[in-house]
């Protein structure tokens, strides 16, 4: 059974639509890799799943549950805020600026959503937040600022802070995009280890050799709309389309 | 090259020394003025610790504590109104700002004090009832016309201070499920006040100077204590640089204080 299940999801901005009847479904431990120029609405979708974006027509399942809506009496009923928070502790997003909390230490940052949000003890919280950070390879900054950090550090003190909420689905927005060259390694190392130890993922990104690497399927998105989908031996070696040759001569 | 070094002559700055040695001179001459005027000095320390000069003190100090903690709670309130999506909401506060800010405090003052004389009891149904005149203290009305007005300017510094809190925040904290009432006590509003501070720091100090205004309802704050002194003794000029004194001591204690709230607040910023 598929962990998200998109269906015709469609999303204007004021007169303009952004996404167009996107469908997309992921599986339970797989990693999908969203591709497309910039403004095809890939970050748009991705903040759909997780109820950031509402989203105009069409239906994204998590999990069973329909995104911001719960099924009652044969009808699907808006959830509250407060409601859609409880369906978004089971989604982690990495975003493209980090968003560390600045007044927190990267120890408090990982700490926060556990011990405010699912109401863990303090020490219980901090211990698993230890154990985060030293699985990215940030053991010994636990107690810095963000802004005493590097951006690729700081990229995994984010990632360490979804973990702290075991999600059940990762997003990643373009996690790479804000750092400098020599850092994006570090960062997509940590990715790699997520994908292996069978996390579900969908990855907004442009590194094509991260795309074939992992992902178990690489989803092609131009102007809102979905132009091609598939393994990505098949889709970055052989694409079918011509505006997905374009985008690969452009990035490869 | 070592042979050849010229000797080098550093700009003088003769206009810095120009200008400080009049500025000196005109501090002198104040100070020989003030030394030569008839003011009985050695009765201001006198003034300073007397009786109903300390109970003047603690009367401003309090006044000015609650209508400025009560202002906060006020303000953030309706910043939160002013930001809310209930367009109801955001007029009233929009409103109410208006309103407060609009008004001279010295008026609210006097119609707070004045209540009396067209309601004459205040009541909630079922629950409360009272004679206006004695639930309307001069302390009440001062309280009820600094603290108003100052609500309304908290309400204006708690929203630039939210403002200035970058979207991305409240978007990290949405997403690790917190909610909205969450997000604003651990991420926006720690964020906002580096903003905050400054400006509702310099407010109080204001506010400790206002809660003078209260001595026209008859409240014993630090100046009517002086003119009630004075009006015994008429050493006026004595009692008022006492009253002066004070204000100056309380001033500096709130500048002391706000330094070390700027500080705790400024965790996390690159300096
Ligand atoms: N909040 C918003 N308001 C208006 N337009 C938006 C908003 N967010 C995104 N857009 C527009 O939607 C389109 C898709 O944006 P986005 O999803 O960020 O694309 P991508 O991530 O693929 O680069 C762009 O044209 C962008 O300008
Ligand atoms: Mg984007």
């Amino acid at each position: 059974m598929s962990l998200v299940r998109a269906v015709g999801v469609r999303k204007r901005f004021g007169g303009t639509e952004v996404l167009r009847g996107v469908d997309l479904e992921v599986a339970q431990g797989q990693v999908v890799c969203l591709l497309g120029p910039s403004g095809a609405g890939k970050s748009t979708f991705l903040r759909c799943v997780n109820h950031l974006e509402t989203i105009d027509e069409g239906r994204i399942w998590v999990d069973g549950q329909p995104v911001g809506f719960v099924e009652r009496g044969g009808k699907l009923h808006e959830l509250r805020e407060r409601d859609v928070a409880r369906q978004r502790r089971g989604i982690g997003m990495v975003f493209q600026r980090f968003n560390l909390f600045p007044h927190r230490t990267a120890l408090e940052n990982v700490v926060e959503g556990p011990v405010r949000v699912l109401g863990e003890p303090k020490r219980e919280a901090a211990g698993r937040a230890r154990a985060l950070l030293e699985r990215v390879g940030l053991a010994e900054k636990a107690d810095a600022y963000p802004h005493q950090l590097s951006g690729g550090q700081q990229q995994r003190v984010a990632i360490a802070r979804a973990l702290a909420m075991r999600p059940k689905l990762m997003l990643f927005d373009e996690p790479t995009s804000a750092l400098d060259p020599e850092l994006v390694g570090e960062v997509l190392e940590v990715m790699v280890d997520l994908a292996r130890e069978g996390m579900t993922m969908i990855v907004v990104t442009h590194e094509i050799g991260f795309a074939r690497q992992v992902a178990d399927e690489v989803v092609f998105l131009v102007d809102g709309a979905v132009v091609e989908s598939g393994p990505p031996a098949r889709v970055l070696e052989n694409p079918r389309e011509q505006r997905t040759r374009q985008f690969l001569s452009k990035v490869l | 090259m070592a042979g050849d070094e010229l000797a080098v002559v550093p700009l003088r700055h003769w206009g810095r020394w120009v200008g400080g040695a009049v500025i000196l001179a005109l501090l002198g001459a104040l100070g020989y003025a003030l030394a030569g005027a008839k003011i009985d000095y050695a009765a201001v320390p006198g003034f300073f610790t007397h009786d109903i000069m300390l109970r003047g003190l603690l009367n401003t100090v309090v006044l000015a504590v609650v209508a400025q903690l009560g202002a906060i709670v006020l303000g953030v309130g309706i910043a939160l109104l002013r930001r809310s999506a209930n367009p109801v909401a955001r007029w009233f506060a929009a409103g109410y700002v208006w309103l407060f800010r609009g008004l001279p405090v010295l008026l609210q003052i006097l119609l707070w004090f004045n209540l009396a004389l067209v309601f004459e009891n205040i009541s909630i149904p079922l629950l409360f009832q009272e004679k206006t005149n004695v639930l309307i203290t001069a302390f009440v009305a001062a309280l009820l016309g600094l603290g108003l007005n100052e609500s309304a300017y908290m309400a204006e510094i708690v929203r630039a201070g939210l403002n200035s809190v970058d979207h991305g925040q409240v978007e990290a904290a949405k997403a690790i499920g917190m909610t909205p009432a969450t997000t604003l006590r651990r991420v926006v509003l720690p964020q906002a006040m580096r903003v905050i501070i400054p400006p509702t720091g310099n407010n109080f100090i204001n506010m400790l100077k206002g809660t003078s205004m209260a001595s026209v309802i008859g409240f014993l704050e630090l100046v009517h204590a002086a003119n009630n002194i004075a009006s015994r003794n008429l050493q006026i000029m004595e009692t008022l640089l006492a009253a002066a004194a004070w204000y100056m001591v309380v001033v500096s204690v709130a500048s002391v204080g706000q330094h070390f709230l700027e500080r705790a607040y400024g965790k996390g910023v690159a300096r």
